[in-house]
């Protein structure tokens, strides 16, 4: 597309001034109003037993899940670009489905499925072990919203790659697994490498699915972003913004990754 | 050995391989020519186990290995676009396959060494394959499948990637390569003149199946039938057979068999002549000559010219069989 320099000037003036608006007043707000009353206050706020605790649940989740849907996309995304299955594209479908359907209503289907009433219910409850309304559920819950990213990442890359030099290990005696670790991940490591910031980002910062199956009880199953609902409803603005703060720092800090990530992919290849 | 026994591949309705024998001699340097779709590649990667052929058996050297994957066949094989490992050093390359055999350090050293000063790239040990040029790639990738001495060396169109220059030089260098290593190799090819210059024997194959396997000599001197003739070099039709352009002999005034023609074109190729001719009956055709010929016929578009063949005529729409 050929347009004048005018025209390049205004496009840009009219993205930026979009994201802006969009995107950057409100974080930059957040993190002013975080800030406001001071560091001290901010940090009383956030190492509060509460929001202790919701800081390290809120890793807890992002470390369960994270890898646990890496090894799972990495090995989905090899099943539909380089097995021979049948019915690849209703999988591809069912892949996107977290992000076509409201994380509010995966975390009911949760609950429609392992709850007191649910499907497995009785049997849990026979059992002894509680899904919803503690831990597991909230693990579950991260796990399905975050199963796209690593998919969606990897696929595409090992598609350009095509299956040439892993025919090639092979016909040099390399094992499946040799070849995967030798030839394949080094080739598709940045794709992964975006999946697993992506997946992160996605696991710290759900709320509908989490907040769905979490029953919200104080210092048991309070996330950060459940605790800036938590206390917002509560009146309590000032610790509201800084756990917002805090959860727009750790974003910030995984978007930064992406980008150096990114820049080191470019410089690589 | 190499043999490949009633090997049938189809992918969805289309044959690619239709019930196709060849036995391929040890120590020898064997083309499978034919042009694209003729299941030349397919054949190649079915003796790999890059391919499983629907019906048919492999034996690589006595052993049944039909149902053997790749990595425990014993073979090196390389690819039309090089298959370089991106991500890792010439001598990373080339000794993939000694690692992954978990041999010493020491050695692999060694072998690696050796085998980049025999395929030329002594010095680019540290070198990654984007800094190389796609016939230092290629002979790379044949370093890397003679590291783990292969029993059998197969060729995808290893020089279809390259320059016409560099193809010729790749040509030679893989002919003293195999005198001078002697493994068994297939090498597939949809071009005749690679396939002349290279290999002891030739298998042709079209659709599917073999049309002809012999020598090369002999392979253009008696094609199997009209397709083998016309795959291996240009050819002319007259009188109802077919010959050799440069099989043709003119003369300027009537001689037995010969056919009157008015010379249409005079085209000089360097040493070559092409003439066109414009046959009295009907129809054209195209003679091959050499420059003194022309000089001393005194040939000039519009002359009248006997034309006969001069070599062998192969009666049209023969299927002679292979000898």
């Amino acid at each position: 597309m050929i347009v004048s320099r005018r025209g390049t000037l205004g496009l840009r003036v009219i993205a930026l001034g979009y994201l802006a608006v969009l995107l950057l007043i409100p974080v930059g707000v957040v993190l002013y109003r975080t800030l406001e009353p001071g560091l001290g206050e901010v940090w009383r706020s956030i190492t509060t037993p509460a929001a202790v605790h919701a800081f390290w649940l809120t890793i807890e989740l992002a470390a369960i899940a994270v890898p646990l849907t890496t090894a799972f996309g990495i090995l989905t995304a090899l099943v539909l670009v380089r097995g021979r299955v049948r019915g690849k594209r209703v999988i591809e479908a069912f892949i996107d489905l977290p992000f076509a359907v409201s994380p509010v209503v995966i975390g009911l289907a949760l609950v429609l499925l392992y709850g007191r009433q649910g499907w497995f219910g009785p049997w849990l409850a026979d059992h002894g072990i509680q899904i919803i309304f503690s831990v597991p559920g909230m693990v579950l819950a991260t796990i399905f919203v975050c199963v796209p990213f690593v998919v969606r990442e990897v696929a595409p890359v090992l598609r350009e790659i095509g299956d040439e030099q892993e025919q090639a290990a092979a016909t040099l005696g390399a094992s499946r697994w040799q070849t995967f670790w030798r030839i394949t991940m080094p080739a598709i490591r940045w794709g992964v490498a975006y999946g697993v910031v992506l997946s992160t980002a996605r696991a710290i910062g759900e709320f509908g699915a989490v907040s769905v199956v979490s029953g919200k009880i104080a210092g048991e199953t309070i996330t950060l972003p459940l605790l800036v609902e938590n206390r917002f409803n509560n009146f309590d603005l000032a610790g509201a913004y800084a756990a917002s703060g805090l959860l727009a720092v750790i974003a910030l800090g995984t978007l930064l990754a992406m980008t150096l990530l990114q820049r080191k992919g470019d410089s690589a290849t | 050995m190499i043999s490949a026994t009633a090997v049938t591949k189809h992918y969805g309705d289309f044959a690619a391989l239709d019930d196709v024998s060849v036995d391929i001699e040890s120590g020898s340097l064997t083309a499978l020519l034919g042009p694209s779709g003729s299941g030349k590649s397919t054949l190649l990667r079915v003796i790999a186990g890059l391919e499983t052929p629907d019906a048919g058996t492999v034996v690589l050297e006595g052993a049944d290995v039909t149902n053997l994957p790749p990595q425990k066949r014993g073979i090196g094989f390389v690819f039309q676009h090089y298959a370089a490992f991106k991500h890792l050093s010439v001598r990373e390359n080339v000794a993939f396959g000694l690692k992954v055999r978990k041999r010493p350090k020491a050695e692999i050293r060694a072998k690696v060494d050796e085998l980049l000063g025999i395929v030329g790239l002594a010095g680019y040990q540290e070198r990654y394959p984007s800094q190389l040029s796609g016939g230092q790639r290629q002979r790379m990738a044949l370093a890397r499948a003679l590291a783990v001495e292969p029993r059998v060396l197969l060729l995808d169109e290893p020089f279809g990637a390259l320059d016409a220059n560099v193809r010729a030089e790749l040509r030679a260098w893989l002919r003293r390569l195999h005198e001078e290593v002697h493994v068994t190799t297939v090498l597939v090819t949809h071009d005749q003149e690679e396939a002349m210059e290279l290999a002891d024997r030739i298998v042709v194959l079209n659709q599917g199946r073999i049309e002809q396997t012999g020598a090369p000599q002999e392979i253009y001197d008696a094609p199997a039938n009209d397709f083998v003739m016309g795959f291996l070099g240009p050819v002319a039709r007259l009188g109802g057979g077919l010959v050799r352009p440069h099989d043709l002999i003119l003369a300027q005034h009537p001689t037995d068999g010969a056919i009157e023609a008015q010379v249409e074109r005079v085209v000089h190729l360097g040493f070559e002549v092409r003439v066109e001719l414009e046959l009295a009956g009907d129809g054209e055709l195209a003679a091959q000559l050499t420059r003194h010929e022309v000089d001393e016929l005194e040939l000039h578009e519009g002359d009248i010219v006997y034309v006969k063949p001069g070599g062998r005529v192969h009666p049209e729409g023969s299927a002679l069989t292979a000898a």
